[in-house]
C-alpha cells in the first residue's frame, strides 16, 4: 500500500486506463500546457501527447458537446470541468444530451464518458464557485453520480467510471486533493452502488459522502472519546446507484440515523436518504432521521460566513446528540 | 422569543401540572412577572417569566400535568410571531379527551359497551411501537422521556425490565364463601392526586424493599414537662412556645450525634453514617403529608428548632416549600400525639434508615422504685429502622439514650 494524495490517485487512474485502453482521451480547460488547475492531469500532457491530452476553449457546453460527440462514435472521453460550478453552463448537454441518448436510440448508441472536477466549496470561492449540485445530477435517471472521499477510492472509482458504458458524473472536492490515504497496490476497481462503512459503530449511523466524510470520521472520534457514543461512518461513495441495503442493515442496528452533506439542505440528497429509510426501516428507528448539510443560502464570500453556512464538526456531534436524547 | 418550559424544580421531578395561569395570553409581562403556579410532587411554586414581552400561545390548559421541559407558552418580543404550533402534549390529560377525531358514522354499531374510551394519541418512535407491540405492552402504561415526551426504545425496554423485576406478591386465594367485591361495582371513585399518587408509590416501593423492624420505649416525662413550663414562661409573650416535640426533637438530635448509625443512609448495599443531623418533620396538609427537613439540628439550640419547625410547618401547609427544604433528611420524626395516638408505627424515608414514631403524653399509672404506684405523664415512642443498616440491640441503645436525655432534660439546655 501506497500512501498518495487523492490528486496523485486520480492521476494514477487517468494514467492506466489511458495506458490500457487507446480510446480514452482527456479534455479541459487548461488540463494540458498549464498542468491542470488543480493539478490532477500533471504530465499527462507529455506523456500522451496532444491528441489524447486536449485543451479546449473556456466554452463548457462545448466540452460537454465534443464528448459526448466523440463518445457516440466510440471514444472514451474523460471531460474536465474546472469545478462544477462551471458544469451549469454545459446542464443541457449533460441532461438533455449525454444522458437521454441510449433511451433516445432505442439503445443502439451509448454514450461511454466521464465529467470529472471539483465541487463544493470552502475555499472563499464565494456564491457562484461553491455549488454541490449533486442532487441536480442524481434527479436525472441516465446519468451515474460518484462521490469518492478518500484516494483509494477516488482511484478505484475513476477506473470504474472510465470503463463505464454509461455517461458518469463524478465529483471530486477541492478540499479533498491534498488529503492523504492509502491505496492498493496494483490494478483494481471499485463498483458502483457499494457503500464503503468507513468506521463501525451500534449507537448512531452517519451517512454521507464526499468530504464532509472526513469530518464525520472526526466528528465520530470525539464523540467516542468524550461521550463513550459509537457512531457507524457509511460513505455512500456513488449516489446514483445508492447502496440503500448498507444503509438500512445500519440503522436497523442502530435505530438512529443522522445525513451528512456539505450541499444545501433543502431538496438535498439527505432528503432522499431520510425518506428511504423511513420508507423501507420505519419501524427500525427511534428518533427522526436527522439532515446536516449546508444552509439555504448563497455560499457567502467572508471567511466566517462562509464557515458558517457549510456543515461543522459540531453541528455532526450535535445531531447525534438530538437523536440520542 | 422566549419559551416558557416546565421547570425542573428538584431531583426526582419529572412533569408537573399547572395551577393557574396568572397571565392571560396577550398580557404583557416583564421578567420576573409570576405568570404561572406549578404544582410539583411536592408543593406549589410560582413560575416567573423570564423574558419580558407578550405572553402567547399558552399550551397547557390550568389542570394540565406536562412532562418537565415541555413548551408551555410563549413570550413574544416585539412584532414576533408564535412558534410552537403543537399544543403540549399533557402527560395526564385535565379532562377526559373527547370523542376520537373525524366522523363516526351513525349507522355503524357500537363495537362492545364495554369498550375504553378513544385516547389522545400515544407519541412514541416506530422502534418503541414494535418493541411494545411484540411483548404485548399498552404504551398508554408507559411514560416517554424522549423529545417532547416520546416514547422511545428505552422507555419500552425499562417498563419491561420493570415488569419482569416486579415482585411477585402471593396472592391468597380468595375463600369461595366471601367473594370479593367485584371490581366492576365500584364506580365514582375519585383519581389520586399527584400527592397521594407519590405517597401510594413511595410507601408502596419502602414496604415491599426496606426490612422494617420496630422497637418501643415508654418514657417518663415529669421532669422534660416541667422544664417545658418554665421555658416557656421564661420567654416573651409574641415569642414562639417550645412544644414537646420540639423538645423530642432536640433530644433525637443529642442522641443521633452519639449513635451516628441510626443517622444513616443506605444506598447500593452501602451505609453511610452521618454527623449532620437533618431531621425531617412530618407535617399532615390537605391531601397527604410532607416531611420538611430542619437542618443541622446538632448545632442548634432548643429555641432555634422551635422557631424552624414552625417556620418549616408553615411553609409546608402553604405550599411553599422549596426543593431542598424537604430533601436530605437523615432522620425522621412523625408526631400524632396532638391527636390523643397512644403509639403506632411509621414508614421508613428512604435513603435514611430510621423514623421515630411519636405518640401523646398520657397520665399513667407507673410503679415506681419503692413498690408504690403513682400517676406520671408517659409518652411511647416507636422506632423504625432498617434491618439492612441496622440490629434490634443499636435501636434499642438509641432509644434508651433517648429516653435518658427526656427523663433528664436539663442536658438539653447546656
Amino acid at each position: 500500500m501506497a500512501l498518495i494524495t487523492y490528486r496523485e490517485a486520480l492521476r494514477q487512474a487517468l494514467t492506466e486506463e489511458m495506458e490500457r485502453d487507446p480510446n480514452v482521451f482527456l479534455l479541459g480547460e487548461e488540463i494540458g500546457r498549464y498542468q491542470g488547475t488543480f493539478r490532477v492531469t500533471e504530465g499527462l500532457l507529455q506523456r500522451f501527447g496532444g491528441m489524447r491530452v486536449v485543451d479546449t476553449p473556456i466554452s463548457e457546453s462545448g466540452i460537454a458537446g465534443m464528448a459526448i460527440g466523440a463518445a457516440m462514435i466510440g471514444l472514451r472521453p474523460v471531460a474536465e470541468f474546472m469545478t462544477f460550478s462551471f458544469a451549469l453552463i454545459a446542464i443541457d448537454q449533460i441532461v438533455n444530451h449525454a444522458a437521454k441518448i441510449l433511451y433516445m436510440f432505442g439503445g443502439q448508441i451509448r454514450v461511454p464518458l466521464v465529467f470529472r472536477g471539483p465541487a463544493g466549496g470552502g475555499a472563499q470561492l464565494s456564491a457562484q464557485h461553491s455549488h454541490s449540485l449533486e442532487s441536480w445530477y442524481a434527479h436525472i435517471p441516465g446519468l451515474k453520480v460518484v462521490t469518492p472521499a478518500t484516494p483509494a477510492d477516488a482511484k478505484g472509482m475513476l477506473k470504474t467510471a472510465i470503463r463505464d458504458d454509461n455517461p458518469v458524473i463524478f465529483m471530486e472536492h477541492a478540499k479533498l486533493y491534498s488529503t492523504r490515504g492509502e491505496v492498493p497496490d496494483g490494478e483494481y476497481t471499485i463498483p458502483f452502488g457499494s457503500a464503503d462503512v468507513k468506521r463501525k459503530g451500534q449507537d448512531v449511523t452517519i451517512i454521507t459522502y464526499s468530504q464532509p466524510v472526513l469530518m464525520a470520521l472526526h466528528a465520530a472520534d470525539k464523540l467516542a472519546e468524550t461521550e463513550g457514543i459509537e457512531c457507524e461512518v457509511i460513505d455512500l461513495r456513488s449516489l446514483q446507484p445508492l447502496d440503500m441495503d448498507t444503509i438500512l442493515a445500519s440503522v436497523r442496528k442502530t435505530h438512529r440515523a443522522v445525513v451528512v452533506h456539505e450541499d444545501h439542505r433543502n431538496a438535498g440528497f439527505g432528503a432522499e436518504i431520510a425518506a428511504r429509510i423511513q420508507e423501507f426501516a420505519f419501524d427500525d428507528l427511534d428518533a427522526p432521521v436527522l439532515r446536516v448539510a449546508g444552509a439555504d443560502v448563497p455560499i457567502p464570500y467572508a471567511r466566517n460566513l462562509e464557515r458558517a453556512a457549510f456543515p461543522s464538526e459540531e453541528d455532526i456531534i450535535r445531531a447525534v446528540k438530538r437523536v440520542l436524547v | 422569543m422566549a419559551q416558557v418550559i416546565m421547570p425542573k424544580m428538584g431531583d426526582g421531578m419529572t412533569e408537573g401540572t399547572i395551577l393557574r395561569w396568572l397571565k392571560k395570553e396577550g398580557d404583557t409581562v416583564e421578567i420576573g412577572d409570576i405568570i404561572a403556579e406549578v404544582e410539583t410532587d411536592k408543593a406549589s411554586v410560582e413560575l416567573p417569566a423570564e423574558a419580558s414581552g407578550k405572553l402567547a400561545n399558552i399550551l397547557a390548559k390550568e389542570g394540565d400535568t406536562v412532562p418537565v421541559g415541555t413548551v408551555i407558552a410563549e413570550i413574544l418580543g416585539e412584532g414576533e410571531q408564535p412558534q410552537v404550533t403543537t399544543p403540549a402534549e399533557p402527560a395526564v390529560a385535565a379532562e377526559e379527551p373527547a370523542a376520537p377525531r373525524g366522523e363516526i358514522a351513525v349507522s355503524e354499531p357500537e363495537v362492545s359497551p364495554t369498550e375504553a374510551p378513544a385516547r389522545e394519541r400515544v407519541k412514541a418512535s416506530p422502534l418503541a411501537r414494535r418493541i411494545a407491540e411484540e411483548a404485548g405492552i399498552d404504551l398508554a402504561m408507559v411514560r416517554g422521556t424522549g423529545p417532547g415526551g416520546r416514547i422511545v426504545e428505552r422507555d419500552v425496554q425499562q417498563f419491561i425490565a420493570a415488569r419482569q423485576a416486579a415482585p411477585r406478591v402471593p396472592v391468597a386465594e380468595p375463600s369461595p364463601a366471601v367473594s370479593p367485591p367485584e371490581a366492576a361495582a365500584l364506580t365514582g371513585g375519585e383519581p389520586l392526586s399527584r400527592m397521594r399518587r407519590l405517597i401510594a408509590e413511595r410507601t408502596t416501593l419502602t414496604k415491599q424493599t426496606v426490612p422494617h423492624f420496630y422497637v418501643t420505649m415508654d418514657i417518663d416525662m415529669t421532669e422534660v414537662m416541667a422544664l417545658r413550663e418554665r421555658l416557656n414562661a421564661a420567654l416573651p409573650e409574641d415569642a414562639p412556645k417550645i412544644s414537646v416535640n420540639d423538645l423530642v426533637t432536640k433530644a433525637c438530635a443529642l442522641a443521633l450525634a452519639r449513635y451516628p448509625q441510626v443517622n444513616a443512609l443506605y444506598q447500593n448495599d452501602r451505609v453511610y453514617p452521618s454527623s449532620e443531623v437533618h431531621i425531617g418533620i412530618m407535617v399532615a396538609v390537605p391531601g397527604g403529608l410532607l416531611a420538611p427537613v430542619l437542618r443541622h439540628c446538632e448545632r442548634k439550640t432548643l429555641r432555634q428548632i422551635a422557631a424552624e419547625t414552625r417556620q418549616l410547618v408553615e411553609k409546608a401547609r402553604s405550599g411553599r416549600l422549596a426543593s431542598d427544604e424537604y430533601t436530605g433528611a437523615t432522620f425522621s420524626i412523625s408526631n400524632l400525639g396532638m391527636y390523643g395516638v397512644d403509639e403506632f408505627i411509621a414508614i421508613i424515608n428512604p435513603p435514611a434508615v430510621a423514623i421515630l414514631a411519636v405518640g401523646a403524653v398520657q397520665k399513667q399509672p407507673v410503679a415506681l422504685d419503692d413498690d408504690t404506684v403513682a400517676v406520671r405523664p408517659r409518652m411511647k415512642v416507636t422506632l423504625s429502622a432498617d434491618h439492612r443498616a441496622l440490629d434490634g440491640a443499636v435501636a434499642a441503645e438509641f432509644l434508651r439514650e433517648l429516653k435518658r436525655i427526656l427523663e433528664n432534660p436539663y442536658t438539653m439546655i447546656e
